[in-house]
């Protein structure tokens, strides 16, 4: 899922503090597994506003609501009717709720209220962690099901890098060591002789760097 | 052995000779004199001098620049490479750049994580990793292709080396690493420096099991101490070099004043024991910042002068 | 046993059924303080509620700072369930302490603007 962490208030009060009538806007998705922003979220950063503003002396209208999705337009068009009683939208969505609110409320000011952080796992409650850079061509057939483009931080595509200490990256001593991880998964399933495979140069192209990046699939449009 | 480039480096190696390579950084400014000076220390006394390239991604001058800088002096140098700063395109670039100086060597590298230096908030490239790199130069040089499969006019002829460290985890992974290395062409490796002699021999002997040793030039990394600290300092602190006990009791045990000396002689011991031992063919003194050194370690080991080839 | 009138008990089953929420909602409406009373550490009927009341009680404290009300009228207390005279201590403290920070002011705030 995406993965992403609760701006810090401040941030957000700079965002919004010309503003007087606020909708804070939940998502019931990804953000609301990693507790970023989901309605209990939404709830804690509109009370938090509302005291903020009183204290202030400035009577600020601050409204929550969560939607199913920000990344849909039948979940958007929820809150169409309402919009016009607001002057700003925080949204508490991803990257992408956040722009596809500000792609059909054209004219109101939509704010992030997370930071996007990456698309990973929750390993436990309360610690969330990378596992996949969206390259668009997975290898991880050939890498016992560990990528080494998101979890290597050179991501090395014929590793380790001469860094690798312990099973641990050389950046920090808590991060494994993606390729160790690579090693153990390809000797446990019997296929350590597939290391001395050369994996070929990468088609970046597919990742960020061809350009912002679209699926379609015609037989299922209209 | 017939050789394949122009490299005074590889004509040493193809002779039989033991190959000696020692390693200079660059400054961090514009003045070319620090390179000089160094050169001039130790030019006698090696056979090729590798210039790092951005080294613990400490922004310093480019390699390039002062490899040129060597040529012009009439020395022969190695460019080291990384592929944490540049993507393939500007690789490609700079090795022709290098080739239109006539620089004969490169050292192949990924390069440390730019967290551990002075830009730590940059971006990192990593386009190819230092193997593809290896094999980018092979196609290069023998094909005289770029990447992008157009032809190279005057191809750059670059002998191709990169890095190996005998002593990083895991350790059953490093000869398999050296094969891959050679089955993308790599010509010669330098070793990470070298304390733990029989951990290095045994990575050695599973090498030449495996007949990789005909197929590469190894040239052992040595390193002197210069005092007790340093032994102890890379002993703990330093990921991939390990250094035994009685190395850093010997330094320790060693009078404060007599500590320089004793680190160089322990590395001339060394160089003398790895001279016997087979499949060795060379040695790639990193004397950091300890540049005056070299001819004394060189010397004292029996490898001077210096063979000259045509 | 003792303990100031102007107290008000909120009775709940774990002090880990108590959310940030429920914590920052109170200082809305105007509450000058607000405490968790909590079994002790290690002691909790249902295992590690008060641990999680902690936190929680730790995270208002820092919103509570961050928007100028002053995390220290939020606070977290620990007793056994017999220790009768203890909690009338820390109602007594609880109480001190708000009456030298005064009231929340939110409550001035809201009465200028009506």
């Amino acid at each position: 899922m995406i993965v992403a962490d609760r701006k810090p208030i401040e941030e957000i009060i700079e965002e919004v503090k010309d503003h007087e009538k606020i909708l804070i806007l939940g998502c019931n998705e990804c953000v609301t597994v990693c507790e970023a922003g989901g309605k209990k979220e939404v709830g804690v950063l509109a009370s938090a506003l509302r005291m903020y503003f009183l204290n202030q002396g400035r009577e600020v209208k601050i409204d929550e609501k969560t939607l199913e999705r920000q990344c849909d337009h039948e979940y958007l068009e929820e809150i169409r009717d309402v919009m016009d009683q607001y002057d700003s939208v925080v949204s508490l969505a991803c990257g992408v709720g956040v722009q596809f609110m500000a792609e059909k409320y054209h004219d109101c000011p939509i704010y992030p209220g997370v930071d996007t952080c990456f698309l990973g796992a929750t390993e436990k409650r309360g610690l969330w962690t990378e596992r996949c850079q969206a390259c668009g061509q997975c290898i991880l057939a050939r890498t016992g099901g560990i990528c080494p483009v998101s979890r290597c931080a050179k991501r090395i595509l014929n590793g380790p890098c001469g860094g690798s200490t312990n099973g641990k990256c050389e950046i920090n001593k808590e991060l494994d060591c993606a390729w160790q991880l690579i090693i153990d998964r390809l000797k446990a399933l019997g296929k350590i002789d597939e290391y001395e495979k050369l994996s070929p140069l990468k088609d970046w192209s597919t990742e960020r760097a061809g350009g912002p990046r679209k699926v379609v699939r015609e037989d299922v449009q209209e | 052995m017939k050789t394949k480039t122009p490299s005074k480096l590889e004509k040493i190696l193809a002779a039989g000779h033991l190959a000696v390579t020692s390693e200079c950084g660059p400054p961090r400014g514009s003045d070319i004199e620090v390179i000089k000076e160094k050169a001039n220390l130790i030019k006698d006394y090696v056979d090729a001098i590798n210039i790092t390239d951005n080294q613990t991604s400490v922004t310093r001058m480019c390699s390039l620049a002062a490899c040129i800088q060597l040529k012009l002096m009439g020395l022969e140098p190695v460019l080291q490479m990384v592929t944490r700063d540049r993507n393939r395109i500007a690789l490609q670039s700079d090795i022709l750049g290098a080739a239109s100086f006539d620089i004969h060597n490169i050292l192949c590298l990924s390069g440390d994580h730019q967290s551990f230096g002075d830009c730590p908030t940059g971006q990192n490239v990593h386009d190819i990793d230092s193997m593809q790199l290896i094999q980018t130069m092979r196609l290069m040089r023998d094909q005289a292709k770029f990447l992008g499969g157009d032809d190279i006019k005057r191809p750059p002829k670059m002998f191709v080396g990169a890095a190996a460290n005998p002593f990083a985890d895991p350790f059953e992974i490093r000869v398999p690493r050296l094969a891959k290395k050679i089955a993308a062409g790599v010509e010669f490796i330098q070793t990470q420096c070298i304390y733990n002699m029989e951990k290095f021999e045994l990575w050695l002997k599973m090498a030449g099991d495996r007949g990789l040793l005909e197929k590469v030039y190894i040239l052992a990394g040595v390193t002197p101490f210069k005092s007790a600290g340093m032994a102890r300092y890379m002993k703990n602190r330093v990921p991939g070099i390990e250094v035994p006990d009685e190395l850093v009791k010997r330094m320790a045990d060693t009078p404060k004043e007599k500590q320089p000396e004793e680190g160089v002689k322990i590395c001339i011991e060394q160089i003398q024991h790895l001279k016997e031992v087979e499949g060795v063919h060379g040695f790639h003194v990193m004397a950091i910042e300890w540049e005056e050194m070299v001819s004394e370690i060189v010397e004292k080991s029996g490898l001077y002068p210096r063979p000259s080839v045509e | 046993m003792q303990y100031p009138p102007d107290i008000k008990i909120i009775l709940v089953p774990c002090t880990g059924k108590i959310d940030v929420l429920h914590i920052l909602h109170a200082f809305e409406k105007g509450a000058d303080g607000v405490y968790a009373v909590g079994c002790m550490e290690g002691d909790c009927h249902y295992n590690s509620g008060n641990f999680r009341a902690r936190k929680r009680v730790e995270q208002a404290q820092k919103i509570l700072d961050i928007i100028g009300i002053g995390g220290e009228r939020a606070q977290m207390y620990n007793l056994s369930s017999s220790e009768g005279p203890r909690f009338a201590q820390f109602a007594v403290e609880m109480e001190e302490r708000i009456r030298k920070l005064g009231p929340n002011p939110i409550k001035l705030a809201k009465k200028k603007a009506a």
